[in-house]
């Protein structure tokens, strides 16, 4: 019961902190709806309504994962610098446990994001989706949203360490877009692409948010999201501890 | 049993320069210190900047990991059983950081409140009566990113004693806050030893450490040079005198002939904004003052009075050499 408030506490004192910048607020829903427009401009040109759509959904999906990767790594560079994460690790709560509902509120602004996209598809571009299982649709962004954060849990303990860490995340955001099916369909990408596309839970979130959206059976893809983003926590978890212990060994915590 | 009970903890910090040739440096941070602090006790960690201060206590706050020796916080071991001395201990530092800047006074206590378990019932009267106690009452709704520096530090206060903490460890708290703050500080800092939780305490301000410490630990290149109550430290520099010379001039050319002189057992200047002030120690028996002014012919002077040495003048003297 303890965790659990910790953790709901936790995950709305972040988001308040997320929220409260307009400027990073703005930033996270029009960067994405740039990379949005011109997936329009892409798929319009070809007058597949089908692959459009698709591919609308799919962009929608993009600030989710952009709202998570590039700033999970820089959430503990930014504690770092204002002092707070050495007091995070001085507390008796276990270290993951401040982490995770970091992360998770990340995705949580991430859904902002999935929903202003659908919004510019549908009035700027006159993109018109069904939703066929509307209430399925909610459970899959929601569990997309989660499941990232899940993986940003692990991008953020890897910095705890290696203070330059922070980067990783920029490196990885358009990646994950490519292979993980956000845009194009993981049947058009190279043989040697898909078993590393499964092994990331952003592969079963986009899916599952598609077949929600256009009508399919979602949730094989939303368990396979779940189940794969617990795989990922699972390991940082396991990294956690020795990441911070090696921090109080290199005297890291702080930048001085 | 002492609260804190520490064994010849050395540690040493390693980086490594260059990307072809590799060479690693290590520095001894803190070089095989020992001391024990009893329940209940004000102890005070003085020493220069780069001391080993803020090394020893992010030792005994589980922050860093020793390179050698022990260290027991309330019997438990600060590596082995990091979590329970987490637990038991609260740790204030001092400066802007450290504090969420987005949220309010309030979120900030809420958040540590659940990191360090108190009960939820508990949270609300808990916050309540920090805020009263550090006189932020009334505040707690505004952002910290408008707090001044005496608001953060009095939130820091209030976040370190949120769990009722048995050991509170203060580094340099009182860093750049103003006197009025400062005095304020100090009683919250009295009442909570009154109470009985143990403190250990660093700071640069000697006065503060004269009026709060029960014991003192000076420490200077990463080592203990004494260890004593604020009196007994005093008694070491005790036997002798103090002369401040007011100086209108370049008082450090002339350091070398006062040293010279006989009974004169150190020197030092203090800028001030339109004067120097020359402060020579002397021995008991030394009547200097007349050798010293003469070495000053020539220079306009201003104030010169004898006095008592203070704690201060036992620091300088202690870490002087190291």
């Amino acid at each position: 019961m303890r965790v659990l408030r910790l953790v709901g506490v936790t995950w709305w004192l972040q988001l308040k902190m997320r929220s409260r910048s307009s400027f990073d607020g703005i930033l996270s829903i029009v960067y994405p709806l740039f990379f949005a427009t011109m997936i329009f401009f892409m798929y319009g040109q070809h007058g597949d309504q089908e692959a459009l759509v698709a591919a609308s959904v799919g962009a929608a999906c993009m600030g989710v994962w952009s709202a998570v990767s590039t700033t999970a790594s820089t959430t503990l560079q930014g504690e770092r610098r204002q002092g707070t994460l050495e007091l995070l690790v001085a507390s008796p709560t276990s270290f993951p446990l401040t982490v995770v509902p970091a992360t998770i509120s990340m995705g949580t602004i991430g859904l902002w994001s999935l929903v202003v996209t659908l919004l510019w598809g549908r009035f700027a571009f006159g993109i018109s989706i069904s939703f066929a299982q509307p209430v399925v649709f909610v459970v899959a962004a929601v569990v997309l949203a989660f499941s990232l954060g899940l993986v940003g849990f692990l991008e953020a303990v890897a910095s705890v360490r290696y203070r330059a860490a922070w980067a990783i995340g920029s490196l990885l955001e358009f990646p994950v877009w490519l292979i993980c099916g956000f845009l194009v369909p993981l049947d058009a990408l190279p043989d040697w692409v898909r078993p590393i596309a499964y092994l990331l839970p952003p592969t079963w979130g986009v899916a599952a948010v598609r077949d929600a959206a256009l009508g399919g059976n979602a949730w094989p893809d939303i368990a396979l999201c779940l189940v794969s983003g617990a795989a990922y926590a699972g390991i940082g978890w396991l990294l956690a501890r020795r990441l911070v212990d090696s921090a109080r060994m290199r005297a890291t915590l702080a930048l001085t | 049993m002492p609260v804190i009970e520490v064994e010849e903890l050395r540690r040493t910090y390693s980086s490594r320069t260059g990307l072809r040739r590799s060479a690693k440096k290590d520095v001894e941070a803190v070089r095989g210190i020992s001391f024990e602090v009893e329940r209940g006790e004000l102890f005070g960690l003085l020493g220069p900047n780069g001391a080993g201060k803020t090394t020893t206590i992010k030792m005994l706050i589980t922050l860093l990991l020793p390179t050698s020796g022990r260290a027991r916080v309330l019997g438990f071991d600060v590596v082995a059983d990091a979590r329970e001395v987490r637990r038991r201990i609260g740790y204030v530092f001092g400066g802007d950081k450290g504090l969420y800047e987005r949220l309010s006074g309030l979120d900030n206590l809420r958040y540590f409140a659940e990191l360090y378990g108190v009960a939820p019932k508990e949270q609300g009267p808990r916050i309540s009566e920090l805020l009263e106690l550090v006189g932020l009452a009334g505040r707690e709704r505004e952002r910290v990113e408008g707090y001044s520096r005496g608001m953060r530090q009095r939130l820091h206060i209030a976040r370190g004693l949120l769990h009722r903490p048995e050991v509170l460890f203060l580094d340099e708290p009182s860093i750049g806050i103003d006197p009025v703050g400062a005095r304020e500080l100090r009683e919250t800092v009295a009442a909570l030893v009154s109470t009985g939780t143990t403190v250990l305490l660093t700071t640069h301000y000697m006065f503060e450490a004269d009026q709060l410490c029960d014991r003192i630990a000076v420490i200077a290149g990463g080592s203990i040079v004494a260890e004593g109550t604020p009196a007994q430290l005093k008694e070491r520099v005790a036997d002798g005198h103090v002369v401040e010379i007011e100086v209108y001039g370049d008082a450090g050319e002339r350091i070398d002939a006062v040293r010279a002189i006989a009974g004169v057992t150190g020197v030092a200047v203090e800028e001030g904004a339109t004067s120097q002030l020359l402060v020579v120690r002397t021995s008991a028996a030394a009547q200097v003052t007349p050798a010293v002014l003469g070495t000053l012919d020539g220079v306009r002077l201003g104030r010169v009075a004898t006095r008592e040495p203070t704690l201060e003048d036992a620091y300088i003297e202690l870490v002087r050499d190291v």
